[in-house]
């Protein structure tokens, strides 16, 4: 692979041994990757050559993956092909007008485009699933194919057998935009044809998104990272976006920016030392995952004994915080401060000695922390998404809120609602994708128990929206821009065998740039390009008070037989017979200029298209830092939350109708309070049985989620490795890059040790997203965490909890 | 003599790496050969009571690519004389002249020249020379998300920031007088320190 990628990327290959070569392989484009390198010996790219000899131009293009920022990217371009990649070096860089600078991926783009693995041309699978065996296929015999399946599928069992998979890989554009999957192409496709089986929640925010909600009501938004600059103390909770965020436009530059500003105090609660703290932070609190619901309610304990609490604001916007503010159908002592005290249903006072047998924190740390969190105002609470990617991550975002409640830190400038980071956005005019004319929708994480037993499937015991029921298992699975058919979703050595029956999910059509393991076992593969070939509008970044949108530019030309999404489903619509109201007689860069023009006529104040196109970014410096709920903190009575009593619920009367009214089982908990339970697989679990080690995932710089994941020159700078402490290693005879097995009950992986102290002990972490590679013995390579996880869902949304799983380690190699 | 240098924020770096990466767009670099390397240096200790742990755990990253020292190990021990220090303060190898023998690397306490294996001789860190001669900044510089790094006259970055360029895990700046100064990490620890370890050896 480094040679062929050498070869690729060489500067020097002399240009008439490129021309010379390209007769060679034109004909014979069905080889090996390695030999149909460098990818422009095509005859297509032949003549763009000749014309742009030995002149260097910039064009504007971005990156699209889902990281939460976005970023611009100025390719160099020269004889038609990328040279390197440049980033946003507009301006000054002042603060508030800064450049919007890409990270270390962005950076690496070149390689993700020029990628042994890109995918070249259609193929049909001629091996089993997962095998990688394809043949090459036409993209009319594709079309044909596929057009025939859904065709029969809808006959046979109707719309709601075809599913868009969750797929997040170009998420940040918008004639590509995969994510969410109504709002992606595939979804006007179906739409015209009939409509497909839809999902809600996501891998990423699933239950904060089902959890916070009944707190708040609907997305639970918290002030912008710039507002920083307004704040006394930070607090993180399982927030690290130095590596979750870290675009230099993104929130991480607000963060660093806001915080030095202010001089803010910085505590971090994570299992891990993370790169955000770092020595930014005034402590660092690990905490064993799974727990933060009893750190919290401890911290609570001591700011109620203490009377730290803001009770005019409990009072005014609050529900359930003590007696005086119950509902009516709440039973007696069933509110937050009799919870806390012990006076509530199950006895126990909630104290700091409680709590740190349970969290891992000495108790006088935790009233260090509620003393200094309950007297020092404005304090901003910010949660990222690690702590609620938990078995009960439902509740636990929803007790992260109790502080900024019990402080009364909400709707103010530097204050928040512990929420993850909100901030401003520039309304844009996005693709229309019509109506779905199927209403049943999934919880995403369940696609999988939707092959196997679909029309088991009820809402009371699945969370199914839409209907009571489903009536058929999926059999048809459209998978764009993605990797969670195998890579991304818990679990990988069930879905493998559940998707070795080909009867059960009859197709899988796979669009990627790439042979991910998820392409790996489609039953048909369509080349898509990537940002690079073609145009697109570029935005729904986290970017704090200057938000800003991008006109990517298509840099090189389509590379192979890849085709765009529009032409793909322009193509598949022609079979459909749809053709005509999928396009609207528009090609890619026609629906461009529409949806700018549209946009334009609503904000005239921005550029023209063409001078969109030249400047690449449009930035506004928005004056105010978005802060949530300032106006229902202003005037709760005007300006009511969407919460059924339209104030804060920190009891839930929905939560309670749900707890009473779902199929639970004896440790899954739906709770009306935000109150401390174990999980299966939590740290009580950990005690017992035969894996005494939690395990948890992260976001890591090396990749995002899976993309950038086979970039060798990424995968060299930061290596996947699991972080252990040295208590945990020493027994187990584990030093510093030594080779370990890490396995339970559902699977096993083979990668390097860190052994580090910033790791709490008895916790043990790996980033996610890495590739799953298999031996033929099912143990990976890769070190992807997927073969570890479970697809046992979270109680309430249904969701995945990626971050609760007990392992055992040891050793294989010493280095 | 005109002498530039870096400035080097490691109390912003988050270690990201973008640096290091974007460089190695810009220069056409492969694996194993980084003009930025990024050091990760980390320590403390833990305690456990019972159920509870407490510790003193501390970590901070350093980015350093060459220091165009003002009297550099590289030059005085290359045979060759393809390393050199150019009228503008940039050490560089003549890659023509060089013959890989790799003396400078095993001199230099930074790690700053690198065995290219393809191209059977050494290469380094020039400092974009040729971007700074038209008036730019050194790529990796204007690629840094954090805004941590800093690049210009070398006097002008000392007035502004002082002249600290000691920290572990780097040698005492007394060896070689590098061109670059440190703004510290809260957790730096000086360069004898035998509290921590380098925590990422096979990353530099």
């Amino acid at each position: 692979m480094k040679i062929n990628l050498k070869s690729l990327l060489n500067p020097q290959i002399d240009r008439r041994g490129f021309l010379k070569s390209s007769a060679l392989f034109s004909g014979a484009a069905a080889v090996t990757a390695g030999l149909t390198l460098p990818f422009k010996t095509t005859k297509v790219q032949a003549s763009t050559l000749a014309e742009s000899a030995d002149k260097e131009k910039v064009v504007w293009s971005a990156c699209t993956v889902n990281c939460g920022s976005r970023c611009p990217l100025k390719m160099h371009v020269e004889n038609g092909e990328i040279k390197w990649v440049d980033t946003d070096n507009s301006g000054d860089d002042n603060y508030g007008e800064h450049q919007v600078r890409a990270c270390l991926r962005g950076r690496s783009m070149r390689r993700r485009v020029y990628n042994p693995d890109r995918l070249k041309y259609p193929m049909k699978r001629i091996g089993k699933r997962g095998e990688g065996k394809f043949k090459r296929i036409s993209w009319d015999e594709a079309f044909t194919d596929i057009a025939a399946d859904i065709t029969r599928i809808k006959k046979e069992y109707g719309n709601e057998a075809i599913y868009l998979n969750y797929g997040t890989g170009t998420l940040g554009g918008t004639v590509t935009k995969s994510w969410p999957p109504g709002g992606s192409l595939l979804a006007r496709l179906m739409n015209l044809s009939g409509g497909y089986l839809n999902h809600y929640g996501d891998y990423s925010s699933a239950q904060i998104a089902a959890g916070l909600s009944h707190t708040y009501g609907g997305w639970a938004n918290n002030n912008s990272p710039s507002d920083l600059e307004n704040s006394k103390l930070i607090v993180q909770f399982g927030n690290n976006p130095a590596e979750t965020r870290m675009s230099g436009g993104g929130v991480i530059h607000h963060f660093m920016e806001g915080k030095a500003k202010s001089n803010a105090r910085l505590i971090v609660v994570d299992p891990r030392y993370t790169d955000t703290a770092g020595g930014r932070e005034d402590q660092w609190i690990p905490i064993r995952p799974g727990t933060d619901t009893a750190f919290i309610a401890a911290m609570a304990h001591v700011m109620i004994t203490e009377n730290l609490v803001d009770q005019p604001f409990l009072d005014k916007y609050c529900v359930g915080y003590d007696e005086k503010t119950l509902p009516k159908s709440a039973p007696a002592k069933s509110d937050y401060k009799s919870y806390i005290l012990g006076s509530g249903e199950d006895a126990v006072e909630k104290t700091p000695e409680w709590a740190s047998k349970i969290t891992g924190i000495p108790a006088d740390i935790i009233i260090k922390a509620a003393r200094e969190i309950g007297s020092t105002k404005p304090c901003a609470v910010i949660q990222g998404w690690g702590i609620q990617r938990t078995a009960n991550g439902e509740i636990a975002s929803r007790a992260v809120a109790m502080l900024s409640l019990l402080t009364g830190n909400v709707g103010i400038n530097g204050g928040g609602s512990g929420a993850r980071e909100g901030g401003s956005s520039i309304p844009f005019v996005r693709f229309p994708t019509l109506q779905n004319p199927v209403e049943a929708s999934i919880p995403m994480f369940l696609w999988t128990d939707a092959i196997v037993r679909g029309p088991e499937m009820t809402a009371v015991k699945d969370g199914i929206r839409g209907k009571d029921k489903l009536d058929v298992p999926i059999k048809f699975i459209w998978n764009y821009a993605g990797n969670c058919i195998i890579n991304q979703h818990s679990d990988i050595n069930r879905t493998h065998d559940i998707l070795q029956d080909e009867k059960a999910c009859e197709m899988i059509v796979v669009i990627d740039n790439h042979m991910t393991s998820s392409a790996k076992y489609a039953d048909i593969i369509l080349p898509d390009l990537t940002t690079s070939e073609q145009s697109d509008f570029c935005m729904d970044a986290s970017a704090g008070n200057m938000p800003y949108f991008i006109f990517a530019s298509q840099v090189i030309k389509p590379q192979f037989e890849a085709k765009s999404i529009y032409d793909i489903c322009t193509g598949l619509a022609e079979k459909l017979g749809v053709k005509e109201a999928f396009t609207e007689g528009r090609d890619q860069e026609g629906w461009l200029r529409h949806l700018y023009q549209l946009t334009r006529a609503q904000d005239p104040s921005l550029p023209e298209f063409e001078a969109m196109r030249k400047q690449g970014i449009y930035k506004r410096k928005v004056k105010d830092h978005f802060v949530a709920y300032q106006d229902f903190r202003n005037n709760p009575k005007a300006n009511p939350l969407s919460t059924p009593s339209g104030k804060i619920e920190i009891y839930s009367e929905k939560l309670a109708e749900l707890a009473e009214t779902w199929d639970l089982a004896e440790d899954e908990v739906i709770h009306p309070l935000p109150v401390y339970a174990p999980t299966f697989e939590g740290w009580e679990d950990s005690k017992q049985g035969n894996y005494p080690l939690q395990l948890t995932g992260f976001h890591y710089k090396s990749r995002t989620h899976s993309t950038y994941g086979n970039v060798s020159l990424l995968q060299d700078a930061a290596p996947q490795e699991m972080w252990i402490n040295p208590m945990d290693a020493q027994g187990r005879g584990i030093n510093n890059g030594d080779l370990i097995r890490i396995f339970n009950d559902r699977g096993e992986l083979h990668i390097a040790a860190k052994v580090t102290p910033r790791i709490l002990p008895g916790v043990v972490a790996l980033g996610e997203g890495a590739w799953y590679a298999p031996d033929g013995q099912k143990i990976d390579h890769g070190g992807c965490i997927n073969v570890l996880t479970t697809q046992r869902p979270s109680p309430l949304a249904k969701g995945n909890p990626q971050h609760t799983n007990l392992v055992d380690v040891q050793l294989v190699n010493k280095v | 003599m005109k002498q530039y240098g870096f400035y080097i924020d490691s109390s912003k770096c988050t270690g990201c790496k973008t640096c290091q990466l974007s460089c190695k767009d810009n220069k056409d670099l492969d694996i194993g050969v980084n003009f930025r390397r990024v050091y990760e240096y980390a320590g403390g200790d833990w305690l456990k009571e019972g159920e509870i742990y407490r510790q003193s755990v501390y970590s901070y990253y350093l980015s350093i690519a060459c220091n165009h020292c003002d009297q550099p190990a590289c030059t005085k021990v290359c045979p060759s004389g393809a390393m050199h220090k150019r009228e503008d303060g940039f050490v560089v190898v003549d890659e023509k002249t060089c013959i890989g023998c790799k003396y400078c690397s095993m001199a230099c306490p930074y790690g700053a020249p690198q065995y290219n294996e393809e191209k059977g001789h050494m290469t380094k860190c020039d400092g974009c020379f040729e971007r700074v001669e038209q008036g730019m900044q050194p790529v990796c510089v204007g690629s840094c998300p954090l805004r941590a790094l800093e690049f210009g006259p070398i006097a002008q970055l000392r007035e502004k920031y002082g002249t600290n360029a000691d920290v572990a895990p780097l040698p005492s700046s007394l060896t070689t007088k590098p061109n670059i100064v440190i703004k510290q990490n809260r957790n730096a620890r000086p360069t004898d320190d035998q509290s921590g370890h380098l925590a990422n050896p096979k990353e530099v």
